[in-house]
């Protein structure tokens, strides 16, 4: 771990934020009162692979702190070694993620690998990574392979998207959309689903993703003429890029005690880290992209930490999840994963 | 020294010690007025946030200014919502003067 990711974690374990079943809040604590002494895997459902974390965009609320000066980007040996590993799971689902993704060199290729796997692929895409030259083929390219475009746009409206992802975001989106209705995408068809991601614009949770997707629908549509298939909401996780926005704003500790408050129990058998299985661009392994973020490596029942080249199914089903405060950012209200809500 | 107590907001459901029953007929009634129905649970909400000005409360003010922005709805919305009662209680204030000008028209030449 290093000093930066550390003390994110002390910050807030810093917080003076009272319990819910013990004195101050303590999610660990918070499980064992609803029968959870620890939270193991379930069934592997979702691989999902973060390529690294270069990207076009420096988004306010980044939990992987990307942007355009970092160089961090998966090599050849962890991504041959994560198509092998992939091959020792039942996985269904491979989930694509980055930074931008669509930037690593070995992009396409992966994505063919894994739909010659007969997996469901999933593009975590930025939207604007579309109006680049190099990309402009993107949507045609992933339609014909039935890849799933899980698109970041914040709000439907441009205040709130460019408030998070800077000026002018909002209408280069909107251009992308429009790239990928042109490809079929967002129209019902199940081979070329387009899901919109939004994550709150600033120190609050995540609405009701079912009561907005109807109201995202018809703007969308009717002031920009776009059309997409289904929106999942995400609470942020007060850390990384977003903590510091939360620390410089005076809003850590309000926002921290609004998710420890909202503590949802009915949300904890759906957690993400239960069935998904999160490989960092360095072939560590990590329990969701969070605690990727935070180096809380996945550690192996020898207490060994786990690495994609030692990958074996049968202990990761054994392995003890890794838990911090940060977590209830994934069990505030309706629950929160790369998925949407965990409940309704 | 300020009559308003910022905690009272959360502590809102203590009303039920005195009534309970009546609090808790409250608060179904309340919890149930909010859900999506006819109109979505973001324009109930902002709805009351607009409610929230025209009689002032800030409880109310504080409570659905983070609904409002949990339920989707971004500061242009809000700021709408605001105008709307501002329009109606400027206009209640406006049409009443109606009522002035006949009593004027009724006494003058």
């Amino acid at each position: 771990m290093t000093r930066a990711t550390a003390k994110q974690l002390e910050q807030l374990d810093a917080l003076d934020i009272p319990g819910k079943s013990v004195e101050a809040a303590d999610f660990a604590a918070d499980l064992a009162a609803h029968g959870w002494n620890e939270i193991l895997p379930t069934e592997l459902e979702t691989f999902q692979m973060n390529l690294g974390r270069i990207c076009n965009m420096s988004c306010r609320h980044c939990h992987v702190d990307a942007g355009p000066d970092r160089v961090e980007q998966m090599d050849d040996e962890v991504l041959d070694a994560c198509l092998r590993a992939l091959d020792r799971t039942a996985a269904h689902t491979v989930d694509i993620t980055g930074g931008a993704p669509e930037f690593h060199p070995r992009f396409r290729e992966l994505v063919d690998a894994c739909v010659a796997r007969g997996k469901h692929v999933i593009d975590r895409c930025n939207l604007t990574v579309l109006r680049l030259r190099r990309c402009r083929d993107l949507p045609a390219w992933l339609a014909e392979r039935g890849v799933e475009v899980v698109a970041s746009l914040p709000h439907h409206r441009r205040r709130n998207t460019d408030a998070q992802r800077g000026a002018g975001t909002f209408d280069r989106s909107i251009a992308a959309l429009r790239q990928l209705n042109d490809e079929g995408y967002g129209q019902g068809d199940p081979d070329r689903v387009l899901t919109l991601m939004t994550n709150p614009a600033g120190a609050f949770l995540a609405g009701g993703q079912a009561s907005m997707e109807g109201e995202w629908k018809a703007a969308l549509a009717r002031d920009h003429g776009v059309t997409f298939d289904r929106l999942i909401a995400l609470n942020n996780m007060p850390i990384a890029r977003f903590q510091e926005w939360l620390v410089a704003s005076g809003n850590l500790r309000p926002y921290q005690l609004r998710l420890v408050e909202a503590f949802n129990p009915a949300t904890i058998p759906g957690v993400m880290c239960r069935n998904t299985l999160s490989v960092a661009w360095d072939g560590r392994l990590f329990d969701c992209d969070f605690n990727q973020m935070l180096d809380l490596q996945a550690v192996d029942v020898d207490g060994s930490p786990m690495r994609v080249g030692d990958f074996d199914p049968g202990r990761w089903r054994e392995h003890g999840i890794l838990t911090a405060r940060h977590c209830y950012g994934c069990t505030a209200g309706a629950g929160s994963s790369c998925g949407g809500a965990t409940v309704s | 020294m300020s009559y308003y107590k910022p905690d009272h907001l959360a502590r809102f459901p203590e009303i039920g010690e005195g009534a309970p029953a009546l609090a808790e007929k409250f608060f179904d009634y309340y919890g149930a007025v909010f859900a999506d129905g006819a109109l979505t649970a973001r324009e109930k909400s902002l709805i009351a946030l607009a409610v929230a000005h025209a009689v002032q409360c800030p409880y109310c003010i504080d409570a659905y200014a983070q609904d409002c922005q949990e339920k989707g709805a971004d500061l242009e919305q809000m700021t709408e919502a605001i105008h709307v009662a501002c329009a109606i209680r400027g206009g209640a204030s406006l049409v009443h003067g109606l009522q002035m000008k006949d009593k004027a028209d009724d006494a003058g030449m």
